[in-house]
């Protein structure tokens, strides 16, 4: 189990490197991405002009409050609490993230199923988990939002957020073929009929 | 007594805020019973993350989670209390749509067809209001921002008699393999035994966001409760699926009687952040608590 502290964006080979149980830290630029945003980009050909190659998404949909533009707040949005959705609603964008865009790693809570766990083995790319309903603490890591794309699907704007200490997150799904997610749910699985049997169920 | 529905506009404002910030005592209760039972280091530590957040948004007067949820509206309104019913309503309406613009937090609320956002967390028929009638002297009002995470998990099945009580326990063991990490445990579980289709439905979701320590009032629900508590945490889903004891604080049930041919059953679950606010205004003003 080793930590990581990244610097956005980062190599194939960073990203390969990571281990389910690793954890990750993460500096610089942090892309926040959402079910709205991903369905305009893949099903209805927008197109982003930021460069997400090498990059970190995360699924969120912030909420802000908007204030004069300055160059604290360039985008004339002030950050109020940014926090993390529930990922697997989002799976099928996870491959065209990865190819189309060079997306490295995806930070949700909840998991992701097989087909991204293809995608991370066959692309070089990682899952990192966040832990859901922690925004408040989660809005202290963001430094500001640099920018932002696609705003007329606000709040699933597209958002370029500048983050600090962000972390720790635990990679949960490798470019290994291993998830936690898929443990965990096997493992239960085994155990129902011990709490089927403890419910006294026929 | 006679309320003014300005009054009722103001707490509703004030309640829906409440909610998003201040979590119940009886939840924090929860979180520290599961942490001292938690035997995975991993699950204890995430644990651990959660319990921290609820003091940082305390003392950040941050809001617990960015998901603002669908707003529900629990209203009881006491004999003696006056009120006009539709300026009840309207100033519900108002309040959430006020707490919304004024503090200012992400309207989570689209149209279900366009998925046109109105940023005012209101649309046709949302928030959700529920009003029902109490024996006592005062006008209650309950706020519950329902998140999506856990809302996204609810199931129905209309099982049939000869399937027995066999059936309802082995749905809900099998909803909480299904849910996951998906709903942020450790949950509440929520489940509704018995009524029709959608009273069904609806007991899970009072169920669900019932204080953790209460007790189904009817003790075949009552005994069938701690039953499926003791069970789902056999599973091992843990915080977040990501492994562990604590995957719900607690299953609650709600019965509502049912047809003799008919074998309802119904989860809905509330996540970690099991957020809920109440008002209680009596002849000595407006008192807020949870």
């Amino acid at each position: 189990m080793a930590h990581y502290d990244f610097t956005t964006p980062i190599t194939e080979a960073q990203a390969r490197a990571l281990r389910v149980n690793d954890t990750v830290t993460l500096n610089g630029t942090l892309f926040g991405i959402r079910d709205a945003t991903q369905i305009h980009m893949f099903d209805r050909g927008r197109k982003t002009r930021f460069d997400l190659s090498g990059h970190a998404v995360i699924h969120t949909a912030p909420n802000v409050k908007k204030v004069n533009k300055s160059p604290a707040y360039p985008t004339g949005y002030a950050p109020v609490c940014i926090g993390t959705t529930t990922s697997d609603r989002m799976e099928r964008f996870t491959r065209p993230l990865m190819e189309q865009y060079g997306v490295r790693l995806i930070i949700g809570k909840g998991g992701l199923r097989l087909d991204s766990s293809k995608a991370f083995s066959d692309l070089g790319g990682a899952y990192l988990a966040i832990i859901g309903g922690t925004a408040a603490l989660e809005t202290t890591w963001i430094e500001a939002i640099e920018d932002v794309d696609l705003d007329d699907l606000n709040p699933e704007s597209l958002w370029k957020f500048r983050v600090n200490g962000f972390g720790p997150l635990l990679v949960a799904m490798d470019s290994h073929g291993e998830s936690l997610y898929a443990r965990v749910n096997t493992d239960a699985r085994a155990r129902r009929a011990e709490a089927l049997k403890r419910l006294g169920v026929r | 007594m006679k309320v003014d529905p300005r009054q009722v506009e103001q707490a509703a404002k004030e309640l829906y805020i409440r909610a998003l910030k201040l979590l119940p005592p009886d939840v924090k209760q929860g979180f520290d019973a599961a942490a001292k039972a938690e035997s995975d280091a991993g699950a204890r530590r995430m644990l651990g993350t959660m319990i921290q957040n609820i003091a940082v948004a305390e003392r950040t007067d941050n809001l617990l989670c960015q998901d603002t949820g669908i707003p529900i509206y629990n209203v009881w309104i006491g004999r003696g209390v006056e009120i006009d019913g539709v300026a009840l309503k309207e100033a519900i309406r108002k309040g959430c749509e006020r707490a919304t613009r004024e503090h200012p937090f992400r309207s989570s609320v689209v149209h279900p067809i366009t998925r046109k956002n109105e940023h005012s967390s209101s649309g046709r028929g949302v928030p959700v209001i529920q009003v029902d009638f109490s024996g006592n002297d005062t006008l209650v009002i309950e706020m519950v921002p329902k998140g999506s995470g856990s809302e996204n998990n609810s199931w129905l099945r209309m099982a049939v008699p000869a399937e027995g009580v066999d059936a309802i326990k082995t749905f809900v063991v099998d909803c909480v393999l299904d849910a996951g990490g998906k709903t942020c445990p450790p949950t509440i579980v929520g489940v509704g035994v018995g009524g029709t289709a959608d009273l069904c439905v609806h007991l899970a979701k009072l169920a669900a966001t019932r204080p953790l320590g209460s007790r189904c009032e009817d003790p075949e629900g009552a005994k069938l409760e701690r039953e499926l508590t003791e069970a789902v945490n056999l599973l091992g889903v843990g915080p977040q699926g990501l492994g562990g004891d604590s995957t719900a604080f607690a299953v609650h049930v709600e019965t509502a009687a049912t047809h003799i041919t008919m074998n309802p059953v119904a989860v809905n679950m509330q996540c970690h952040s099991a957020r809920r606010a109440r008002a209680t205004f009596s002849q000595k003003g407006v008192e807020y608590g949870f």
